[in-house]
């Protein structure tokens, strides 16, 4: 079946955006295409008169230390996401949640920018970037820019890219001393292929005080969602079970979990939550030591 | 929209191929380059089957657009073998059973491929993730994984399975030894042909509009504007149907296509069909065709529908289906605890990763060639001549390889719609589903309701079992009758009791048809008889083996329909080995939950369950097979019969069978398959019956061309037929050696044609209702199997099944090897996975990605037993092995689950939900 009227391979972010510029609405940027390409095929979206195939910018196809930041470009394939050493290093998180992304084929087509420019609020990607607290580079016709993560997302399978706009890679700090991150979910075993919940966790830890942490949880809400509030109450505390009881209790308070057809009930999520929670902060806890 | 060139490397050859935009690289491969290796299983990028490899990266060739590839270099399962000599992976593949259908293959080698590419030595963790998303719905993933690490020669990762398919106790020359499929060589290099492989001279595609609503009176069809679409050559609807407008297995229920004024019954019925000359002019034709629909509210529940506005003229119940044994009040009276439960099982799909084509054509004769893969050719045949108005010698069948059918290809698909599109273009015309319509239009297992009340001693002898099932058999009877009948006599277990009581309705609704798949009914039944027996064992404190030895059928028992078993019940040797296997494996305590080392948070215990199953149509059909041998001057025996082959291995037995009564070797033997013009019906192939059935007919045959043969050659050499012997392919007269082909020369000159017909009669069988032999056997299965749950999320994982089954006698280990892990893999996913979701009538499952199908990385230790109890009229004693196998697999599992965290599971699949609340619940 035919997907589109013209198929673009700009080889430079110029290009990419000349051709943006030029065809505006009718033009849409394809990665790995492993969303877009069965939305097409599918009818769920209408079908593009053009094309912009953007994996062949080499701008977009690196990953490497910028300063304080780790850069990840927004096409490079999953599965080189997941045996990067330095991606290991300094966003553990997401080195495990881009390995739980599809099956090993589909990780050899898809992108982290489309992961996250596909937005949805429980996709592993996003919400491991989350709890990073990822920067998005997004080059335009005026030049390249960075926004935090959270603003990339308008509503569930939307983002706020303007037609002329697309995600060159992201910034995430360098992991230091005492800082680690982790990621885990829960999916069932039937039906739609999204996870019921996940969670990522980014940790600092002084001795035996957690001196900093983010909590990122998804799906509930529009995008990835930071549970500040456990944030803040765990920040400076010792990770006694008591703090933990109460930190969860903050957890399920703060977060708006949905009930979602086939998939889970609120109370599932909810009671998910609350052991996903203690497996990764015990995970990011040891792991500091390792 | 513009063609561009597109330069890049194939096999290592740089290739130009002229591509539009957005074409995928699938479509370069196989329409384009002719390179049909490749397979098309889900179009989503969700079945693995597409698979090539990219500069070295696997990717799925359906859902990545073409111009990626430009100056880039593919290789696909066409360019492993080099001057004919097989990769290793394909030559393990071949030799150790991993392919069966071999639809997935290409897809599963070239996994592998790129695996052992960038990582030579892969742990048994790393083949797992590697091919974690490569489909097999025969299930054959411990011979995938097996054969993977005999092309690495690497014995230093543990077995996932016996490494030795199970020996025959009986001697036979070729009977019981393993022998590899003749088709394996062309399924691993990817020659093999299926349907959609094929393409004929001015071929146009066919597609079909379907309603897209569950119920409702048809209006209008408006086909204004897909007339005026360039390219498209015909556009019918059903007055345009020549002959009957029905079809059907046993009720000619079914529209062939649904006509003005006339009703919708479910979402997939077919309302009018179009002949284009490319498929993008075939989608925007049936998307231009508009209906006009007064829908009607949906019936969907069974209970309910009976009392519900007829959807078919004698109304919403298809059948009543009664048993009665003994005198069950009495029985209630006479039982020392009493107690009853209802289970729930859903929807399921067959998920072939083939999914459905047909191609027609005007032979020169003009007569309709139909090529399809399907599992009964000659109805096929008879009704499309039907829908034709012609008789059945004006159509051929022409049946092709079969990607998987598990019961989903015996049904009409696209083969009366093809033929109609012919017979009105002239033109060859291909049908080919997507998976989406696939999933929408086949009938689906029947979700199932069933009650049961049982009684027993307190010691634990069953005195009463009563149950009542309702079965869903959705808008068409397809064979839901045959189904639920099955479901119904079998819904007591194998087990003896002296009153018994069933009985069954099977409804018609606005659900998709339900109809034949693998376990026939007895799937729905064992699930909630196997779970009434824990829960008695449980009740009285009796051990679960125990209490079904105590209860088994054995030799002389008495079934619930009247059936004195005479021979052939090898139950209590199936419970003995599993009981065994388990203080082998040094569990003292099995069925009780425990801890696992080091996993806080995982609960562990054993499960076990019992089943029957009939082979053979039984219930008074007639059930017979018929099957030629001729003996061709090439000096080669064909074996000729319609029966297919749906990877199971039929080819291999009939093979195997032919050697053993002619005296040649299987590389004189060859068999010919499915094809109406040329094979004699050999019946469907259901009910676990082809071994059995058709593999007298092949045996009787043979024996008796054997002989002739003797006679032939005894008069052309004037010698006794003692002086004759058959000494490794060569014909030994006297003391002259003489190759079979002069053989075969010097007796069609004497104007014999050296072929013998054999049509087989199994015994007969009565109808329900009368006692006596309702089946003529029946095999036995004990499964326990070895679960783990995470007591925080409910999740489940089967780590190892054990496995004893009553085949009579083992024809093919290899081939049973397959059926075995295929059937333990399909009982699984039935347990855990798999469920059709219909809303309101509205398909809410019409994806690959929505239902789920086992992978590789559920795939458990599977510890095989088999035990040979030879039923006397079977083929060297040979019973059905196709269905049991899946059968107890689902209760062996939900009763582990209840062993390990003491939840009982009353409803399929497992939901790990409410497992997870019902453990924090309790607060343990």
């Amino acid at each position: 079946m035919s997907i589109c009227n013209s198929y673009l391979v700009p080889g430079s972010i110029q290009d990419a955006t000349a051709i943006l510029v030029t065809y505006g609405l009718d033009a849409r940027i394809i990665a790995g295409g492993t969303d877009l390409l069965l939305e097409i095929q599918q009818g769920g979206v209408p079908k593009p008169a053009v094309l912009v195939d953007i994996t062949r910018i080499d701008e977009c196809k690196q990953i490497q230390i910028r300063g304080e930041r780790l850069f990840i470009g927004s096409v490079v394939p999953l599965s080189d996401i997941g045996t990067s050493l330095l991606v290991f290093q300094h966003a553990r998180a997401l080195h495990e949640a881009v390995l739980l992304i599809g099956g090993p084929q589909v990780r050899n087509m898809a992108t982290l920018g489309g992961n996250v420019a596909h937005s949805l609020p429980a996709a592993d990607g996003s919400v491991a970037l989350s709890c990073l607290d990822a920067q998005v580079e997004i080059a335009s016709k005026s030049g390249l820019s960075c926004i935090p993560l959270e603003d990339i997302f308008k509503s569930p399978g939307e983002n706020t890219l303007m037609p002329d706009q697309f995600i060159t890679g992201f910034y995430v700090p360098l992991g230091s001393q005492g800082t680690t991150s982790g990621f885990k979910r829960v999916m069932r075993p039937q039906g739609v292929a999204l996870p019921i919940l996940n969670m990522a966790i980014w940790l600092q830890r002084v001795d035996e005080v957690i001196a900093d942490v983010h909590v990122a949880v998804g799906p509930a809400g529009i995008s990835p969602f930071r549970v500040r509030p456990v944030e803040n109450y765990l920040t400076g505390r010792q990770k006694t079970i008591n703090d933990m009881r109460i930190a969860i209790d903050v957890l399920i308070e703060n977060t708006k979990f949905r009930t979602s057809k086939y998939r889970a009930t609120r109370e599932y999520r909810s009671h998910l939550a609350e052991n996903l929670f203690l497996d990764l902060i015990d995970l990011c806890w040891n792991r500091v030591k390792e | 929209m513009h063609s561009s060139l597109l330069k890049f490397m194939v096999n290592n050859e740089p290739v130009e191929v002229e591509i539009v935009p957005g074409e995928m690289l699938v479509d370069v491969l196989r329409k384009k380059l002719k390179l049909t290796g490749t397979k098309v299983g889900c179009n989503e990028a969700e079945c693995g089957a597409c698979t090539v490899i990219v500069d070295g990266k696997p990717i799925l060739s359906c859902s990545y657009p073409a111009e990626k590839v430009s100056g880039r270099s593919v290789i696909t399962i066409e360019g492993l073998a080099h001057n004919g000599k097989l990769h290793p992976l394909q030559q393990e593949f071949a030799i150790k059973g991993a392919v069966q259908c071999g639809f997935c293959i290409p897809g599963q080698i070239m996994t592998a491929y790129a695996l052992l590419q960038e990582t030579p030595k892969p742990s048994q963790n790393a083949i797992r993730t590697a091919l974690k998303d490569t489909l097999c719905r025969c299930g054959g993933y411990p011979s995938i994984e097996k054969a993977i690490r005999s092309a690495l020669n690497d014995d230093t990762l543990p077995a996932t399975i016996d490494d030795i398919p199970a020996q025959s106790r009986f001697e036979h020359r070729i009977i019981g030894k393993n022998f590899q499929r003749p088709d394996a060589t062309a399924k691993v290099t990817g020659a093999a042909i299926y349907t959609d492989d094929l393409t004929f001279p001015g071929m146009l595609f066919g597609g079909t509009k379907r309603a897209m609503v569950a119920h409702g009176i048809l209006k209008r069809i408006n086909l204004d504007s897909a007339k005026c679409i360039p390219g498209v050559r015909a556009i019918l609807t059903a007055v345009d149907i020549p002959g009957d407008h029905y079809h059907g297995l046993v009720v000619n229920d079914w529209p062939v296509l649904v006509g003005i004024g006339e009703r919708i019954r479910y979402e997939g019925d077919a309302i009018a069909l179009v002949a284009a000359e490319s498929p993008d002019i075939l989608q925007e034709a049936l998307n231009s065709i508009s209906l006009e629909i007064d829908e009607l509210p949906a019936i969907t529940d069974p209970k309910i529908s009976m009392g519900c506005p007829n959807l078919h003229p004698n109304g919403n119940l298809l059948k009543h289906i009664k048993v009665k044994k003994g005198d069950i009040e009495k029985g209630f009276e006479e039982a020392d605890l009493i107690f009853e439960d209802t289970f729930k099982t859903v929807s399921t799909d067959h998920a072939f990763i083939e999914p459905e084509c047909s191609i027609a054509r005007l032979a020169a004769d003009g007569r309709m060639e139909i090529y399809v893969g399907s599992q009964i050719p000659y109805a096929d045949r008879n009704q499309v001549a039907k829908a034709l108005g012609w008789g059945d010698d004006r159509v051929r069948i022409i049946g092709m390889l079969i990607g998987g059918g598990f019961g989903g290809k015996e049904d009409i698909t696209g083969q009366i719609h093809a033929a109609l599109l012919t017979y009105y273009t002239r033109l060859p015309v291909k049908i080919l589903y997507t998976r989406h319509e696939s999933l929408l239009v086949h009938p689906k297992r029947h979700a199932t309701q069933i009650k049961i009340k049982l009684g027993s001693t307190s010691a634990g002898k069953l005195v009463a079992m009563q149950t009542e099932l309702y079965g869903d058999t959705g808008a068409y009877a397809s064979l839901g009758e045959k189904v639920m009948t099955r479901a119904t006599t079998h819904s007591s277990g194998p087990y003896e009791a002296e009153n018994v009581k069933a009985d069954c309705y099977a409804v018609y609704t606005n659900n998709p048809p339900a109809g034949a798949f693998r376990g026939f009914g007895v799937t729905q039944s064992t699930f909630a008889i196997e779970t009434m027996m824990d829960v008695l064992a449980e009740k009285i404190s009796v051990d679960p083996i125990h209490l079904r030895k105590m209860n088994a059928l054995k030799v002389g028992s008495v079934t619930n329909t009247g059936q004195t078993l005479t021979e052939s019940v090898g139950l209590l040797e199936c419970l003995d080995k599993v009981e065994h296997e388990l203080k082998h494996l040094g569990e003292s305590k099995p069925f009780i939950g425990k801890n696992v080392a080091e996993q806080p948070f995982l609960r562990s215990a054993w499960g076990i369950a019992a089943a029957y199953k009939n082979t053979g149509l039984g219930g008074g059909a007639p059930d017979k097979a018929g099957a030629e041998i001729e003996l061709l001057l090439e000096g080669v025996f064909e074996v000729r019969t319609s029966s297919a082959e749906i990877g199971q291995g039929l080819v291999t037995v009939l093979q195997m069978i032919a050697s053993e009564e002619l005296g040649f070797s299987l590389e004189h033997i060859r068999v010919l398959l499915s094809d109406t013009d040329l094979t004699p019906d050999g019946g469907p192939t259901t009910a676990s019956r082809q071994t059995y059935v058709t593999g007298n007919a092949v045996r009787h045959a043979a024996g008796q061309l054997r002989n002739a043969l003797l006679g032939w050659i005894a008069e052309i050499y004037d010698v006794s037929p003692g002086e004759i012997h058959f000494v490794e392919g060569l014909v030994q007269v006297g003391k002259q050696l003489i190759p079979l082909k002069d053989i075969a020369r010097e007796i069609s000159a004497t104007d014999i044609l050296p072929k013998v017909q054999y049509e087989y009669w199994a015994p007969k069988t009565l109808p329900l209702g009368n006692g006596g032999d309702m089946h003529f056997a029946y095999s036995y299965a004990v499964q326990a199997a070895q679960v783990q749950v995470d007591i925080r999320y409910g999740i489940v994982t089967v780590k190892k099944v054990i496995s004893a089954l009553d085949v009579g006698s083992i024809i093919n280990p290899l081939g049973l090897n397959g059926q075995i892990e295929g059937g333990v893999m399909m009982g699984l996913g039935n347990a855990l996975l798999e469920n059709f979701i219909t809303e309101n009538g509205h398909i809410i499952t019409d994806r690959l990605a929505k239902y789920r199908i086992p992978s590789i990385i559920h795939t458990p230790e599977i510890i095989s037993h088999i035990i040979e109890h030879p039923t006397a009229e079977g083929p060297y004693g040979a019973k059905g092995v196709g269905e049991i196998v899946s059968i107890p697999t689902t209760p062996a599992i939900t009763n582990a689950i209840y062993n390990a965290v003491g939840v009982r599971i009353r409803q399929l699949p497992v939901d790990q939900e409410y497992i997870a609340l019902e453990i924090k619940k309790r607060g343990t």
